[in-house]
């Protein structure tokens, strides 16, 4: 079977910043993978690229065997996203927004599934609010709704937990990797928090000014850099000096993340 | 490369529906869209009625200004409700999920476009109304050539508004106020209270070259003549099709550019 992410040579440039500098990785299907790393590392141009958002400067990308840029619009209805960072319409109610984007992708059964997610995300009681009136962490509950209406085989989530409070982010870990053992779908996540890498990742990416400099499942690299949480690890990587004089101050001023 | 005339009704309605739950819920909205009609008409109506009594041109027909300020809102709001359906996705920061779903860009655009003639329904058909009630003044009294006359236009403001669409997705919502000023460049050399012989002739060569100057030349013939100029429909017709395709070919130039830039998933911040 073909890996769920396959990339290869991966470049983005802006005019003169690489972001993304010649990365190449594959991610297994029915794992799940996360993307590491400080801010301008390269995450969010990665997964953007991954997405079909952002076109490559250079390299190949390839998302559940097809090539994203050749057949984006065959891929893009069985993966789906979800990202603090991108809202859904405010004024509409949470179902509405849920009815506009399960027929955006297809969705058989809409109603039935639109119920099973509200059971499943604890969302039946807010399914007539609008969804501007809602606290970030029921916001996020219904970003990854939205997320899995289309029962994705595979889910590329930016910061799935940020700005939530430890109760919230806990729930919502936990039904994705619920949703991952039913369906056997492919996660790969951009995280900046730990603790959620090591409960949730088979495989860890780390990344550093556009370049992969590590990668292993998360017990792997505290092995090999002697320390016990991954949050270590993250500090080792992201201080080691010889790594941070490649980049002048423009580029780092330039960086997407 | 997936095709991108591959379009999807139920994608397309997707869009439409998600525009119509916020007209719903919001009458200000749909009182918003018939008002500056409304203003316009009053304004223009009463004007008309006191040039009537004074101005031998204007009272050989009395609905003369008033169905030029009508068809005249057909193509400023066409274009509005084009350029206004993108913003409500850049103000919500919502293009970001809709593009990495399986929607294409047409299919966007179709969308938009059938909410712009929703919008324009309800502000031009409040606006005839009260024509009717106002000044006993029926634009259906032009009979068949009205349909032509709302098509041409209404696809000319779509051309327009996809144009703002796209300046909006290079530029960001910076170039918005375009939205409300783009189609005035239009006004002065249309011909739509005047005829365009009393531009000067180097300006009459620019009137020539845009569909509404057509419609409107039309529509005094249709009045003042009882004549349909085919010559004019048909320019008309003809202009439209470049204008809407040169409308569509920016918006998806913008739209591959945002993604050269990096700038989908971040439009709207």
């Amino acid at each position: 079977m073909t890996p769920a992410i396959e990339v290869r040579d991966l470049v983005k440039r802006f005019d003169a910043v690489e972001a993304v500098r010649g990365i190449s990785f594959t991610v297994a299907r029915g794992s799940t993978c996360a993307l590491l790393g400080g801010n301008g590392a390269g995450k969010t141009t990665t997964l953007s690229m991954l997405l079909g958002v952002l076109l490559p400067t250079s390299g190949s990308i390839s998302v559940l065997g097809e090539d994203i840029e050749r057949h984006r619009y065959r891929v893009l209805g069985r993966m789906n996203f979800t990202s603090p960072y991108v809202d859904l319409p405010k004024k509409l109610t949470v179902e509405e927004n849920l009815r506009m984007f399960a027929r955006l992708y297809g969705v058989g059964d809409m109603k039935g599934r639109i119920a099973a997610l509200a059971a499943e995300l604890d969302l039946a009681d807010i399914l007539k609010r609008a969804y501007g009136a809602l606290s970030a962490g029921m916001r996020t509950r219904v970003s990854v709704a939205k997320a899995l209406l289309n029962e994705p085989e595979l889910l590329l989530l930016d910061e799935p937990t940020a700005s939530l409070d430890p109760d919230v982010g806990d729930r919502v870990r936990t039904q994705l990797m619920v949703y991952q053992k039913r369906t056997g779908a492919t996660l790969l996540l951009a995280s900046h928090n730990m603790p959620e890498v090591e409960r949730m990742c088979d495989t860890v990416l780390m990344l550093r000014a556009g370049r992969i400099v590590d990668s292993g499942a998360p017990a792997e690299l505290i092995a090999r850099y002697g320390r016990s949480t991954m949050e270590e690890v993250f500090l080792d990587v992201a201080r080691r000096p010889e790594r941070t004089v490649e980049r002048g101050p423009d580029e780092v001023r330039l960086e997407r993340e | 490369m997936s095709s991108p005339a591959a379009l999807s009704l139920r994608r397309i309605y997707a869009m439409v529906l998600r525009h119509l739950y916020l007209f719903r819920k919001s009458w200000v909205r749909v009182i918003e869209m018939a008002y500056w009609p409304t203003m316009q008409m009053v304004l223009w109506g009463f004007i008309a009625q006191f040039l009537a009594t004074n101005s031998s041109w204007v009272a050989q027909v009395p609905g003369l200004l008033v169905s030029a300020l009508l068809l005249w809102e057909v193509l400023f709001r066409g274009q509005l409700g084009v350029a206004l359906s993108f913003f409500e996705e850049l103000y919500a920061r919502n293009l970001g999920h809709l593009f990495v779903s399986p929607l294409r860009p047409l299919e966007l655009v179709a969308a938009m476009i059938a909410v712009s003639f929703f919008r324009t329904a309800i502000g031009v058909g409040t606006a005839i109304v009260l024509a009717l009630v106002l000044y006993h003044y029926s634009i259906f009294d032009l009979g068949v050539p009205l349909v032509t006359f709302f098509a041409n236009l209404l696809v000319c403001g779509w051309a327009v508004g996809l144009m703002v669409a796209a300046l909006v997705m290079r530029y960001g919502l910076a170039a918005e106020n375009f939205a409300w000023g783009a189609i005035f460049i239009a006004a002065p050399i249309s011909g739509i209270y005047y005829p365009v012989s009393v531009l000067p002739d180097w300006l009459q060569a620019v009137a020539w070259c845009l569909p509404t100057s057509h419609v409107f030349e039309g529509m005094r013939a249709v009045l003042l003549e009882k004549t349909f100029l085919w010559r004019e429909f048909w320019t008309a017709v003809g202009l439209n099709a470049l204008y809407m395709s040169a409308g569509i070919a920016l918006f998806l130039g913008a739209f591959n550019g945002a993604r050269r830039r990096g700038m989908l998933l971040q439009i709207g911040e």
